[in-house]
């Protein structure tokens, strides 16, 4: 027989004002966690997505496509095809899988499975609910540009050095924690069964992927479609990404505000996400 | 920060006064006051809609309340809500369990939300395991559990962080018989090592046999306070005999019943004879000649106190 005495009242749980005191410092951290746990329930998928991806599209489009440009125009940029898509392809890669990861999932939790509320009813409040799901999906996004750049090194596609085209991983996270705060935050907002995203996927995030510089510098585009470019998170990472793998020159203040936009970006999508967070779960 | 109240048995856990929760034109919950002791068993017995769930959430501080005051340990829960909810169990109306993830994962990730280091919950995930009598399913996936051994998982799992309190929105609502049956056991169980239950139903007999007191609530007011016996005593009589006639026949007949009982309910498919003597009075009805389709001598039931107080049937 079951000591339910013991079961009830062990004496080894802390104070409920230390309990508190902990998920007020690491509650969005105690998220994170969880949402590893789930994610290793799928990581095999996930990671055969995450090698798969990068090869088939540096084999169709840097040396495929490459051949052909590189025997029409020469190089792109200053530099072979390959070298000038391959950054690119990362970012954009990147930021599209936050598509996946910031907006069923997000609807999941509210409506669906009702996930978040299991949390909330814990010390663990609405906004670090928000923020521990994005660092979640982020540290997939570290692992993705990761795979990403090591098979970019295996294609040669990184002239300026192994080393500093490392950093295309820290600027590929940055690029998706910008757009990804901002979709969670819009997901955190829909009340219906989330028809929203496929126009979003198609009419936002496709664009960005195929305007925003990608497979083409953004100067090819006629001047009245440049905006494209500037507003999209694609394009600002790309531009860091080529900077930091082939050399691609750009003058000091434009790097300055990719790095801003993508920060700013970051900034105002967490706080919507973690007000939008509150106010749902509190209503 | 002000201290944090000790609590004490017999101490009141919870006071709510005057709490009001209003959506747009809609008051949900409408000035509702009362007070929870240490080790109590309390209910919230109303039908769907009432303002149970919405009260229960504001008592854990996951609801802002629009007005009146709220003191669970003695905090204000929209002030310190995880404070409070550091205090608190909460087993929700819909299970949120996640399902991808193994019973025994589901256990140890809700510790983590309350800062429980990984030793602590390795053991305690195995007791809340057998508690729930899941011992057999702890590494399957949520999934494949049937519905009465989810419903008992998320009891375990409100359990992790060794609640003095323990908030129950409709615990039983859609479980089979005998699943309800092993559950209430398990609460019982709770109730006589000391912990708190607060438990919302729209079911006379859970409430009957999980509850200390309850509150009667309809519209978001409460109708009656008491224990289930008081309750009984003070808005019914010690018996009941439903009798049928025919839907045709029921209406006719009500007159030639009026002095038979104390009081008569004419619902559409029968009438309740309200009496302290059933079988005197069933022997009198059909002394009468108007022998009734179908009858039954019944105690009397909180059912019988909320048709009384709100003059409708709590489940359709």
């Amino acid at each position: 027989m079951q000591d339910l005495q013991r079961l009830a009242a062990s004496g080894r749980v802390p104070a409920p004002e230390v309990m508190a005191a902990r998920a007020r410092r690491w509650g969005w951290w105690y998220y994170v966690e969880y949402w590893l746990r789930t994610a290793k329930a799928w990581f095999q998928s996930i990671l055969i997505y995450m090698v798969g991806e990068p090869l088939l599209y540096l084999v169709a489009l840097g040396v495929g496509l490459g051949t052909l440009v590189d025997n029409g125009v020469g190089t792109v940029d200053g530099v072979p095809y390959l070298v000038f898509v391959a950054p690119a392809l990362l970012i954009s890669t990147v930021v599209m899988s936050t598509g996946g990861e910031l907006t069923y999932p997000v609807m999941a939790g509210f409506k669906w499975d009702r996930l978040y509320y299991g949390p909330h009813a814990t010390p663990v409040t609405p906004a670090q609910i928000a923020t521990g799901h994005l660092i979640g999906v982020l540290i997939r996004f570290v692992v993705q540009s990761l795979i990403f750049w090591a098979i970019m090194v295996a294609f040669d596609a990184v002239p300026r050095g192994v080393l500093v085209s490392a950093l295309v991983i820290p600027i590929g996270v940055l690029s998706a924690a910008a757009f990804g705060a901002l979709l969670q935050a819009y997901a955190s907002t829909l009340q219906d069964e989330g028809y929203q995203f496929a126009f979003v996927q198609r009419f936002v995030i496709m664009p960005m992927f195929l305007f925003a510089g990608t497979f083409f510098p953004l100067s090819a585009m006629p001047v009245y479609l440049h905006w494209v470019g500037w507003i999209s998170p694609v394009w600002h990472g790309t531009q860091l990404a080529r900077q930091v793998t082939y050399g691609a020159v750009e003058p000091a203040w434009l790097t300055v505000v990719h790095v801003l936009f993508l920060l700013a970006l970051t900034v105002v999508g967490v706080l919507w996400a973690r007000r939008s967070y509150t106010r749902r779960m509190g209503s | 920060m002000p201290p944090v109240t000790s609590v004490v048995p017999g101490d009141p856990i919870v006071v709510a006064e005057d709490l009001t929760k209003v959506y747009g034109d809609n008051r949900a919950v409408d000035g509702i006051s009362f007070s929870i002791s240490q080790g109590e068993s309390f209910g919230l017995l109303g039908p769907n809609g009432a303002g149970k769930s919405t009260t229960m959430r504001m008592i854990g501080g996951t609801l802002t309340r629009t007005g009146g005051t709220m003191r669970v340990a003695g905090l204000d829960p929209a002030e310190r809500g995880p404070e409070v909810r550091a205090h608190l169990g909460v087993v929700p109306q819909q299970d949120n369990l996640d399902e991808e993830l193994t019973v025994r994962d589901n256990l140890i990730v809700y510790g983590r939300y309350f800062g429980l280091p990984h030793s602590y919950l390795r053991t305690k995930a195995d007791e809340l395991i057998e508690f729930a009598q899941l011992t057999e399913k702890a590494k399957a996936k949520t999934t494949a559990l049937s519905g009465g051994m989810k419903r008992r998982l998320t009891i375990a799992r409100a359990l992790v962080n060794e609640p003095k309190l323990l908030l129950l929105d409709e615990p039983t609502t859609g479980l089979d018989p005998q699943a309800r049956h092993v559950l209430w056991d398990r609460l019982f169980r709770l109730k006589e090592v000391g912990v708190t239950l607060v438990v919302t139903t729209h079911f006379m007999d859970e409430a009957e046999q999980l509850c200390d007191r309850l509150i009667v609530i309809d519209h978001g007011r409460i109708m009656a306070e008491g224990s289930p016996r008081a309750l009984i005593r003070e808005h019914s009589t010690r018996e009941v005999v439903e009798v049928r006639f025919g839907a045709q026949r029921n209406a006719a007949v009500v007159d030639q019943l009026e002095d038979v009982a104390t009081r008569l309910e004419v619902l559409p498919d029968r009438i309740l004879v309200y009496t302290d003597d059933g079988e005197a009075a069933l022997e009198e009805i059909t002394g009468r000649g108007l022998n009734p389709i179908t009858s039954l001598v019944r105690r009397s039931s909180l059912e019988d106190v909320f048709l009384r107080l709100t003059g409708r049937t709590l489940v359709d």
